[in-house]
């Protein structure tokens, strides 16, 4: 399965188990959504299960957090990620603090699916990435899978949940894992082991990082697209990394980020969202915090800049090889 | 770029800033407001379709008269009964409003918003609703649980964030949540809770039950996105979700002019989404009722949503933290012509000779004292400010269902330090 079909699965097998979780977004319910991840669950569900929405995204998720409150349990679709902000303000202020704010009386156990990040020549419009948005709002959990198998399974995972959760998927490698180079175009998951993904049941545990590549001589931070990016860019660079997938940043795997830090005494973080404020920012303060003492050179990052996202010039914004490698030289020179 | 500079023959176009008739210093005079009889307006059978009506969206339904008589085909006929609880309710609301005012004013707590002159908004609206259904209000709607039968010392320690606060101190007071009593959670975050209120109608639709949704905002909040978008929402679907928005004419010093109100009716909105609108005197409970019971009746048989605008006025400040005299006339609550809810019920009852003004006074005499010793026991509870009222542990509780290691660490570390601070505090148990 690609990653798109992952997810597909993934509603397919929650929403046949639990009749109350329902799929609501612009396109989602007749065609099956724009990038098909909600396809055919419609035509199984049904209209009063799985329908489409008017184009007000503030709407969407404020008409998820109440559906929520009665009982349900919502998986909306934010059609693209750049699309969220009309929302920001049901997702802050009353999503992620409702369960606060009632002392547990109402919560909201939505999961606002959204297809985020680069490289698919979008534009200023659809490329974002938000993320850092979001775990700096307190209350509410932010899951980012890089293969199909993660996917399926964290998204299982961020559904049964009872908190809100953000679930960004990276548009780049819906249908294969892909290294970084707008000429090095994707391969198909099929050819790939990721790519295997069982059709029943499964979970993935949020707040449980993976390490897609163990190693001594340097710590890789990265979620989504850039788990692949930095695998390819390590395996040019033959250098001994170990590469962790965090694919949840709240809850973050803190432990499992330390302990590897405080085993190879050097970090690199790997992010698209632009840099200032970033993830990565809060991502270096920890490991700067509980790692200091370890540490053999300063931590790196590789990030988006901070600039708005460019359409032509993609491939130049986009942290790819070259970028990611000179910080690599960088980070291993002392 | 911008210029002073006219071009050449076209007369320089000017922006319209809207301003309210009176200012402080001012004398009111309200002869405009267009206040058709009790009665006159026509009540449409609960299945015509939205655009047969849509008159009313400009209209005004009224049910008591000059002669304090309930007249017209709105008129709910509501027994002598059902009528003096009412009365009471609102009377009590008044008098907890009173009370907890000066209670902030006393410094027991931080903040209150009373709803004086608005008491039938909220009140009539949860005697026309079943028990079972969900109000999601705005935080001038205190009302409903009153009317609902609430403990008023439940709602004291909310607003004093003490001990007994269900709360746990983590909210503004008067931000109330009342599950059990239908009453969703406040947000300070103005028409949030609109689309709130279709989501949970159309779950209740989804799931077939026959609860409906009810929700209220001000007229100034009506402009925020999300109104409109719950109106969208609520069409589209057919949401069984009654939407009040109450037009008290004020938004804190901003006239409703800045809400829209010069160009046409609150009610009016909901013609363009092709939703029921009715347009009533807010003040006239028994109107307040009739239009409820119409919307729920429209709502639970799958008729869809009614958008009702409450034509009233808000009598006092916009909060304890509100100076009105500094924008508008001291006159304006005295001259408003749609006069007293509680007075106009009252009048009624005595008019069929179902009340007298000894009982009303003897009432009011009695529903003090029972705010006041609700008040009483609510302060054995602590009031706001009197130390720390809630396990200092509880700061972190209902961020998450289960607390994450940050939280955690962050939680370790305010114990730490509030232990070495030799400040007293309760740990949970
Ligand atoms: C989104 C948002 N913007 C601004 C405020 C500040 N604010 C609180 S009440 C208020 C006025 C609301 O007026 P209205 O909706 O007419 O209700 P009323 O107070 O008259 O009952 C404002 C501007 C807020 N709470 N939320």
């Amino acid at each position: 399965m690609n990653m798109i079909q992952a997810i597909n699965s993934a509603m397919e097998v929650v929403m046949a188990r639990d009749p109350n979780v329902i799929v609501m977004g612009e396109d989602v319910g007749y065609f099956g959504g724009v990038f098909r991840a909600t396809a055919g669950l419609q035509e199984k569900f049904g209209k009063t299960r799985v329908f489409d929405t008017p184009i007000t995204e503030c709407g969407i998720i404020g008409v998820a957090v109440g559906m929520g409150a009665y009982g349900l349990r919502p998986v909306p679709e934010i059609q693209f990620a750049d699309y969220i902000y009309p929302a920001l303000d049901q997702l802050v202020s009353e999503a992620a603090r409702l369960r606060y704010r009632s002392d547990g009386e109402f919560t909201a156990p939505i999961t606002v699916r959204s297809p985020f990040g680069g490289g698919i020549f979008g534009g200023q419009t659809h490329s974002q990435s938000p993320e850092g948005i979001f775990t700096h709002v307190s209350g509410i959990k932010t899951v980012i899978p890089s293969t199909p198998y993660d996917a399926k399974g964290l998204l299982i995972a961020a559904i049964e949940d009872n908190d809100p959760t953000l679930f960004f998927e990276p548009k780049r490698i819906y249908n294969g894992p892909f290294d970084g180079h707008w000429d090095r175009p994707s391969q198909n998951w099929s050819k790939h082991p990721a790519g295997e993904v069982p059709t029943g049941y499964y979970k993935i545990e949020l707040g449980k990082a993976n390490i897609v590549r163990a190693g001594d001589a340097l710590t890789i931070l990265a979620y989504g697209t850039m788990v692949h990016v930095c695998m390819a860019v390590v395996t040019d660079a033959g250098v001994d990394a170990e590469i962790i997938d965090l694919r949840t940043l709240v809850p973050l795997d803190i432990e499992t980020i330390e302990a590897s830090v405080k085993k190879t005494g050097r970090c690199m973080i790997v992010h698209e969202a632009t840099r200032t404020g970033g993830f990565g920012a809060e991502l270096s303060a920890l490991v700067q915090e509980r790692c200091f003492y370890h540490l053999e050179a300063p931590i790196e990052r590789v990030t988006g800049f901070d600039t708005p996202y460019p359409h032509s010039l993609e491939w130049a914004y986009f942290p790819g090889p070259v970028r990611i490698g000179e910080a690599l030289k960088k980070v291993m020179r002392d | 770029m911008a210029s002073d500079i006219p071009r050449a023959n076209l007369k320089p176009l000017s922006l319209y800033v809207p301003e309210p008739k009176f200012r402080p210093g001012d004398a009111v005079d309200f002869t405009e407001v267009a206040i058709p009889a009790a009665g006159s307006v026509r009540r449409p059978d609960i299945a015509d379709p939205a655009d047969s009506f849509i008159d009313l969206a400009y209209e005004l339904v009224r049910v008591l008269d000059h002669e304090n008589q309930a007249v017209g085909s709105w008129n709910p006929r509501l027994s002598p009964d059902t009528l003096r609880a009412l009365l009471r309710s609102m009377a009590l609301v008044r008098a907890f409003d009173e009370r907890m005012f000066r209670a902030q004013r006393q410094g027991k707590t931080s903040f209150y918003m009373k709803c004086t002159g608005e008491e039938a908004v909220a009140v009539s609206a949860a005697f026309a609703l079943d028990y079972e259904d969900m109000c999601f209000p705005s935080y001038r709607q205190q009302g409903l649980l009153i009317a609902r039968g609430w403990s008023m010392v439940d709602m004291m320690n909310q607003i004093y964030s003490n001990r007994g606060d269900r709360l746990q101190g983590k909210q503004l007071p008067i931000m109330y949540s009342v599950k059990e009593a239908g009453f969703f959670s406040i947000s300070g975050n103005l028409a949030t809770q609109y689309p709130q209120a279709v989501g949970w109608a159309m779950a209740s639709a989804a799931k077939g039950d026959t609860r409906i949704a009810a929700t209220w905002c001000g007229e100034g909040s009506t402009a925020e996105g999300d109104f409109h978008s719950a109106c969208t929402f609520a069409s589209v679907y057919r949401a069984p979700v009654i939407f009040n928005v109450v037009n008290n004419q004020w938004a804190i010093s901003s006239f409703s002019g800045f809400a829209g109100a010069e160009s046409t009716t609150f009610a009016a909105r909901a013609v363009g989404y092709g939703i029921a609108g009715l347009r009533v005197d807010g003040n006239d409970a028994l109107a307040v009722y009739a239009a409820t019971a119409w919307a729920a009746e429209r709502a639970r048989t799958n008729q869809g949503p009614t958008l009702i605008e409450h034509f009233t006025y808000r009598a006092e400040g916009h909060s304890t933290s509100d100076d009105p005299g500094q924008y508008r006339s001291e006159g304006e609550p005295t001259a408003w012509p749609l006069g007293d809810p509680i007075k106009r019920l009252k009048d009624h009852l005595i008019a069929i000779g179902e009340w007298d003004e000894e009982r009303h006074a003897a009432q009011d005499k009695q529903l003090a004292e029972d705010v006041k010793a609700a008040q009483k026991e609510a302060e054995k509870n602590g009031i706001l400010g009197h130390g720390l009222h809630q396990p200092l542990d509880s700061l972190f509780d209902g961020v998450f269902e289960e607390m994450p290691w940050h939280l955690r660490e962050q939680q370790a570390q305010m114990i730490a330090e509030e232990t070495a601070s030799g400040r007293p505090w309760a740990r949970k148990s």
